[in-house]
């Protein structure tokens, strides 16, 4: 590559003049001969089509796989929904409509499912992000070993939920057994069957998503928080706002966008929830009355141990309904706040 | 409000000793105000037993063997089975093969994603083409399509071309993702100079060149973090290798799922085969915790 820079040429844009700069390698004045006119040419039109074109081809890779397997998929979950599909012969599709969703309607286990991880979301997602905006507060301050306890806090995001999940069954343990009920019998509590429980087993399938993610949306809002101009706080103390008054009336607004951010990621994650309970229980049936059956428990159940493909990709398209409109409702909601408090967003 | 602030900033704080608090100003990074306290250093000292406890208790347990782990009082401390229990998790999940399977799935992941994100990140941080925009909210958005959405049709194909029980059924899917096309938009957009590309054009180079010479060196420490936190995320996926792969061919997490399913019934065992599953992950965040840490934080602040 020549490093000369002789003229200024508009790089970047299409059509850009810049091969004309393109001397041949030796350095010598363009001969008149047509031949080398020729090439110029040839090479000017490569230069102009490699900048009009090889943007699309550097964004092609992410598109074709999505199209191939996100979006072609999705379609497709979409079409098989209105079929009765076996997973013996997954390729042998019957049309019945919409009988897949209407069934769904009247089925108690549907409406079980959906009940679980709407509970289940909650318990899980409200404490992890209370106590995550809580400890981004406290690594903010200025500190010993701030980066230590950041690597800490964050070592469950590096553990599989199939091990976290493991080790839970282990701590929550049966009956009068496991770490956690020998800490309650402590302090005269008696033992108790996580397991068997309804609240009991849900709150600990809430346990171990807690414990996987509090560390890693603590980060999340530590990053958005150190990005809150510090004049902010300063004023906000010459007008003698105590600590908590900052936390509430600076510290929060700046952080609204951030906040809504984890609360959409965090509703996708807990309406897709599905590991930790199917490990909780050792598989899809979410306890002996299904008590901590997730809908992507009860999907799975439907289309790999019932076999009905079809009506699996019913239960998927629904959850995906959910989330829409759980979205919509949020979009709804922060404007709506954004208006009530008085501030543009 | 704020020039006031920047006027006297001495009388801001409460501290005794202006020159005091002038040092400190000096030091103070955008957002933070207080020093910690023994209260907050006692809440983060908590959080961090909780983080770490439940995986050391993994390896304190694999070294019982059930009949003391059935007692009662659980045991505290090491016992004297843990490398039975190893060996035992080693043999009997089939470890062997499935972490030789996992580090050829989640690395060829790792390279083609970095590969891949890099590449558009570039296009859409640097680059001009139409409906640029557009094409970056459409990349934002299909990380809203939850996976369940897609695991029919997927397996349906890999039924039909009998990938059922293959690697390639778990690599093909995930081969570059959304998060990390942002991830790399998000870095080369501040990391990469303009000039340095216009330089590169004058000079004729083309764009694969421009890539190659200039992209690549720019976007090196971003793509080791991507890589980090890819590999990472590769090596947990549960919810599709589950359904695509079989027990005769497993990733880790396959064959963790197969222990919890209680067709080993050894407690010891289980916790052997979990501990020896986030081993690996474990090492390399002693090793890189920092850099994830930091690259986590990079890619939230735009989202």
């Amino acid at each position: 590559m020549t490093t000369e820079h002789r003229q200024a040429a508009p790089p970047g844009t299409p059509g850009g003049a810049a091969p004309r700069l393109d001397k041949p390698p030796h350095g010598e004045a363009p001969a008149p001969d047509p031949k080398e006119a020729r090439r110029q040419a040839r090479r000017s039109r490569r230069y102009r089509w490699d900048i009009k074109y090889s943007p699309y081809g550097f964004i092609a890779p992410f598109f074709l796989f999505f199209a191939a397997f996100g979006l072609f998929p999705l379609l497709y979950t979409g079409w098989s929904s209105l079929h009765q599909v076996n997973l013996n012969n997954p390729n042998d599709l019957e049309w019945v409509g919409f009988e897949n969703f209407t069934r769904l309607w009247d089925d108690e286990f549907f409406w079980n499912a959906l009940a679980n991880t709407f509970t289940i979301g909650i318990i899980s997602t409200v404490p992890q992000l209370a106590m995550a905006l809580g400890l981004a507060h406290l690594l903010n301050y200025r500190m010993r070993g701030s980066m230590f306890f950041r690597v800490a806090i964050l070592t469950p995001y590096a553990t599989s939920i199939a091990a976290a999940t493991l080790v839970f069954v282990m701590l929550f343990g049966q009956g009068d057994y496991g770490v956690i009920n020998w800490g309650l019998g402590l302090v005269g509590i008696d033992g108790v069957s996580w397991e068997a429980g309804d609240w009991s087993s849900q709150l600990a399938v809430s346990t171990i998503v807690i414990w996987r993610w509090t560390g890693y949306n603590t980060l999340i809002y530590l990053a958005a928080m150190q990005a809150i101009p510090n004049d902010l706080y300063e004023s906000a103390s010459l007008d003698g706002a105590s600590r908590w008054q900052q936390f509430v009336h600076v510290t929060l607004p700046a952080l609204r966008p951030t906040i809504l951010f984890t609360v959409v990621v965090s509703t996708i994650g807990a309406t897709q929830l599905f590991g930790e309970p199917m490990l909780f229980g050792g598989d899809e049936s979410g306890g002996a009355q299904g008590q901590y059956q997730t809908l992507g428990l009860y999907m799975y159940e439907t289309g790999w141990t019932n076999r009905h493909l079809g009506r699996a990709a019913a239960i998927a398209w629904t959850m995906f309904l959910l989330l829409i409109v759980i979205g919509l409702l949020y979009a709804f909601i922060t404007r709506w706040v954004g208006r009530s408090t008085g501030e543009e967003e | 409000m704020a020039t006031a602030t920047q006027t006297h900033p001495e009388e801001a704080t409460d501290a005794p000793a202006p020159r005091r608090a002038k040092r400190r100003r000096g030091v103070r990074a955008a957002g933070q105000q207080h020093r910690a306290g023994w209260l907050t250093y006692l809440i983060l000292v908590l959080f961090a037993l909780g983080s770490i406890l439940p995986l050391l208790y993994s390896a304190i347990a694999a070294s019982h063997d059930n009949a003391r782990l059935s007692e009662r009082t659980p045991p505290f401390w090491f016992g004297d089975r843990l490398f039975d229990n190893l060996e035992a998790a080693w043999n009997d999940a089939n470890l062997v093969k499935a972490m030789t399977n996992t580090v050829f799935v989640a690395g060829a992941i790792t390279v083609s994603t970095v590969l891949f994100a890099t590449l558009a990140g570039f296009a859409f941080a640097k680059l001009r083409f139409r409906a640029k925009n557009f094409m970056m909210l459409l990349v934002i958005g299909t990380m809203m399509v939850p996976p369940q959405l897609t695991v029919v049709p997927l397996f349906m194909a890999i039924a039909e071309i009998e990938w059922t029980g293959h690697l390639q059924a778990v690599i093909l899917p995930t081969m570059v993702s959304a998060f990390g096309v942002f991830f790399m938009r998000q870095y080369l957009t501040q990391a990469l100079p303009t000039e340095l590309i216009e330089a590169a054009r004058v000079d004729g180079a083309s764009s694969l060149r421009v890539v190659w010479h200039v992209v690549f060196p720019a976007a090196r420490p971003a793509m080791a973090v991507l890589g980090m936190l890819t590999f990472v995320a590769a090596w947990n996926e549960f919810f599709w290798p589950i359904i695509a792969l079989t027990q005769q061919n497993p990733t880790v997490q396959v064959a963790l799922t197969n222990l919890g399913r209680g067709y080993i019934p050894d407690q010891g065992v289980i916790m052997a085969g979990a501990f020896l599953g986030t081993l690996p992950l474990l090492i390399a965040f002693v090793l890189f915790g920092k850099q994830i840490v930091g690259g986590i934080m990079h890619g939230a602040l735009k989202g």
